[in-house]
């Protein structure tokens, strides 16, 4: 059965922690890392590639442009 | 034969900057009617040189949205100007300050009228020190050129096109309300073709027009600077690129002032009275000349200073309270007493009033009274 | 590349195999550069510049374009967006980018302004820009605060709101009535395309960006002037988080300012 798989790269550095992506995040895939960037921002990390489909809501919500969606149709 | 060729005419003063900029090759004019300058705009409306030369001519909102016209259109390498008269002038002094941060080239015709305030739409000379001086923040200068007629009018607007892109600088054409509403036999210069976009191109590459963004880093145009550091930097760099202009750009003329032991310094208006007076005073015997500065800011310093050695005093004439003397003063350096006169408020002083202003002065000056006072009756 | 456990590879792909250039279907455009925004985190200002970004790069005319930035927060955006910039004074950008696109008609020119410059020490000059029918697009920011200079009363700061200047909440007597100038653009004949949009969730940010590309083309086809308005919040003016300030801006911001089309002369 053909699936979507989607992945996210955080640019850790640009993102401010806004939190805006983890609210946008339809299967809540996304959170706010533990530890801190060099501005001390908790930053954005997915927590569960696998289930990703890469519907790119927390992209297109990062004010920063610090998300990158990459998705492929697995067959 | 050739002087037949010639296009002589007889014009207005602000009709003449419309003409001269239409054939100087002006991409654009940005202006709000205010008197003693309306006919500035006027006559471009007549002349319709976007059916012609393809310049772009529009009557602004106010005097600040003109400044801000020209800040734009100075940004992206055109050659635009804008005129207006002294409380006009004022308002656009936040955008002068802006378009000289930025390095940005713009020609501003001011034509002088009596003030403070609204003040009289007769003619004045009050706005020296708005012109030279700038009621803009920080520490810029505009190049500042006085004409003292109605041919000069279209040759500063050709002069003033060149000096702008030189030095990237803007130009104020400081000229008065005489000036502007009376009528001379003028040459105007021959039509020059209005440079294309690809000459632009290559003549402005710190032009924010998009052109050729591919293969370059993106232009901007800011004089926001949050790092002190830099902003002192820019403000060093800009200071050096006056010096220069300071040592290269200074034009001014003398009358009969070769042998002169008195000296009248006078630009604008006030020169053509002084011509007269100069005249009269030298009929009668006396030995004085006159200094006319052409560009008020790079200011004749040098020349004044040389020749201050061998004058017995100097006398200012400006239709002001006396503006430009504090400039004639540090010219030279205290070698001779510098006295003013002049009317002001929109009134004009006549080639006799200024012979009698001659006379007290040489009176008072003869009695060592100097420095009691400068302002000469 | 080679999958671990043999024919697994080709039912379960690995994060490296899915993270590879051809997979890639969404990210900062490539106009948008790497120095980092001065934006406080979650301000609306970067996703519209991420849309204005994506919009001149789908549109291909980066060579084209002439954008003219504000006095406010959006004073640095020339920083951020590599095409070129003039950064106007305070409220004057419309007056700016009227000469510009005068003198260079061809190219796409627009403004980027918050409401303190739009709606107030600019209203002038934006009415007049309006009303002449310059072919030029606004986008105007309205986040009803003053961001830049640390929250202080905007021209559209709803009634009751407290601000650093209102600190006991806008009253009318002491204070006037928020203005509303995307209702006057409507009136105004020189304007083609009125619009006011959000970009608090996905589906308002697809649209904000359907409104943008729209203003763009109205200025490159001179079809007088377009005004896009986007309701945004200020997290830090308004003393709440990014999820707080967008749940704040749903619930009395929508109220007091409509999204949709407010004018549209194409259809």
């Amino acid at each position: 059965m053909a699936k979507m798989r989607g992945a996210i790269v955080v640019d850790i550095e640009r993102c401010k922690g806004c939190n805006l992506c983890t609210i946008a995040c339809p299967l809540n895939l996304v959170t706010l890392s533990a530890t801190v960037n060099h501005k001390g921002y908790n930053y954005a990390e997915q927590t569960d590639w696998e289930k990703c489909n890469g519907c790119t809501s927390c992209a297109i919500v990062c004010p920063d442009g610090c998300i990158t969606v990459y998705r492929k149709k697995e067959e | 034969m050739d002087e037949q060729k010639k296009d002589y005419v007889l014009l207005k003063g602000n009709e003449v900057i419309a003409k001269a900029a239409i054939r100087y090759g002006y991409d654009g004019f940005f202006g709000y009617p205010i008197t003693p300058q309306s006919e500035v705009l006027e006559t471009l409306a007549v002349d319709k040189p976007w059916e012609t030369t393809g310049m772009v001519v529009l009557q602004a909102e106010s005097e600040v949205a003109s400044i801000n016209m020209l800040y734009g259109a100075g940004a992206t390498g055109k050659l635009a100007f804008t005129s207006s008269s002294s409380p006009g002038i004022a308002l656009m002094q936040e955008g002068i300050s802006y378009m000289a941060a930025c390095e940005l080239p713009g020609v501003i015709v001011s034509v002088g009228r009596g003030g403070p305030g609204l003040g009289t739409i007769q003619p004045g000379q009050a706005d020296y020190n708005q012109a030279v001086y700038g009621g803009g923040n920080g520490d810029y200068n505009l190049i500042v050129l006085a004409p003292n007629s109605v041919q000069e009018m279209a040759d500063c607007m050709g002069k003033a096109k060149e000096l702008t892109f030189k030095w990237r600088v803007p130009v104020m054409i400081l000229s008065d309300g005489v000036i502007g509403q009376m009528m001379e036999k003028v040459e105007l210069p021959p039509f020059t073709p209005r440079r294309t976009e690809e000459e632009i191109h290559q003549q402005c590459p710190w032009a924010t027009n998009g052109m050729g963004l591919k293969g370059r880093k993106y232009n901007y145009h800011s004089s926001l600077e949050f790092d002190p550091l830099v902003m002192e930097d820019r403000n060093h760099k800009m200071a050096e690129k006056y010096r220069k202009i300071e040592a290269e750009e200074v034009d001014y003329d003398t009358y009969k002032a070769d042998d002169a032991e008195y000296l009248i310094v006078a630009y604008g208006i006030s020169s053509r009275v002084s011509m007269k007076t100069v005249d009269t005073l030298r009929e009668q015997g006396v030995k004085v000349g006159m200094l006319r500065p052409k560009t008020l800011w790079p200011f004749p310093n040098r020349i004044l200073n040389e020749k201050a050695e061998n004058l017995k005093c100097i006398l200012c004439v400006e239709q002001s309270e006396g503006q430009m003397i504090k400039d004639v003063r540090l010219a030279v350096e205290g070698q001779v007493p510098v006295y003013h006169t002049g009317r002001s408020g929109g009134m004009i002083s006549s080639p006799a009033d200024v012979v009698d202003a001659f006379k007290a002065m040489a009176r008072e000056n003869i009695s060592k009274n100097w420095p009691k006072g400068y302002w000469i009756k | 590349m080679a999958a671990p456990f043999g024919g697994r590879g080709a039912l379960y792909m690995t994060k490296e195999e899915l993270i590879q250039p051809e997979n890639r279907i969404y990210g900062k455009p490539a106009l948008m550069n790497d120095t980092p925004m001065h934006y406080c985190p979650g301000c609306s200002h970067g996703v519209v510049h991420k849309l204005v970004a994506e919009v001149i790069e789908e549109m291909g005319i980066e060579e084209d374009t002439i954008a003219i930035c504000p006095v406010g927060c959006a004073v640095f955006a020339y920083r951020y967006l590599d095409i070129d910039w003039i950064e106007a004074s305070h409220g004057r950008a419309p007056a700016c980018a009227s000469s510009v696109k005068r003198l260079w008609p061809k190219k796409l020119v627009f403004t980027y302004q918050g409401d303190g410059d739009m709606a107030c020490i600019g209203t002038g000059e934006a009415i007049h820009a309006m009303n002449r029918g310059e072919n030029i697009a606004m986008i105007f920011i309205n986040n009803a605060i003053y961001g830049m200079t640390g929250g202080q009363m905007a021209p559209t700061t709803l009634m009751g709101m407290k601000t650093a200047t209102c600190p006991y909440g806008r009253q009318a007597d002491l204070h006037g009535y928020p203005l509303h100038i995307t209702d006057i653009a409507v009136n105004l004949e020189g304007t083609c395309y009125v619009t006011r949009q959000a970009v608090n969730t996905v589906a308002n940010i697809r649209k904000t960006k359907k409104a943008i590309r729209q203003a763009f083309e109205n200025s490159l086809n001179h079809k007088g002037c377009s005004v896009v308005e986007v309701v945004s919040t200020c997290a830090s003016g308004w003393k709440k988080t990014p999820e707080q300030a967008n749940q704040w801006m749903t619930e009395n911001m929508f109220p007091y300012y409509p999204l949709g089309d407010l004018k549209n002369t194409n259809e």
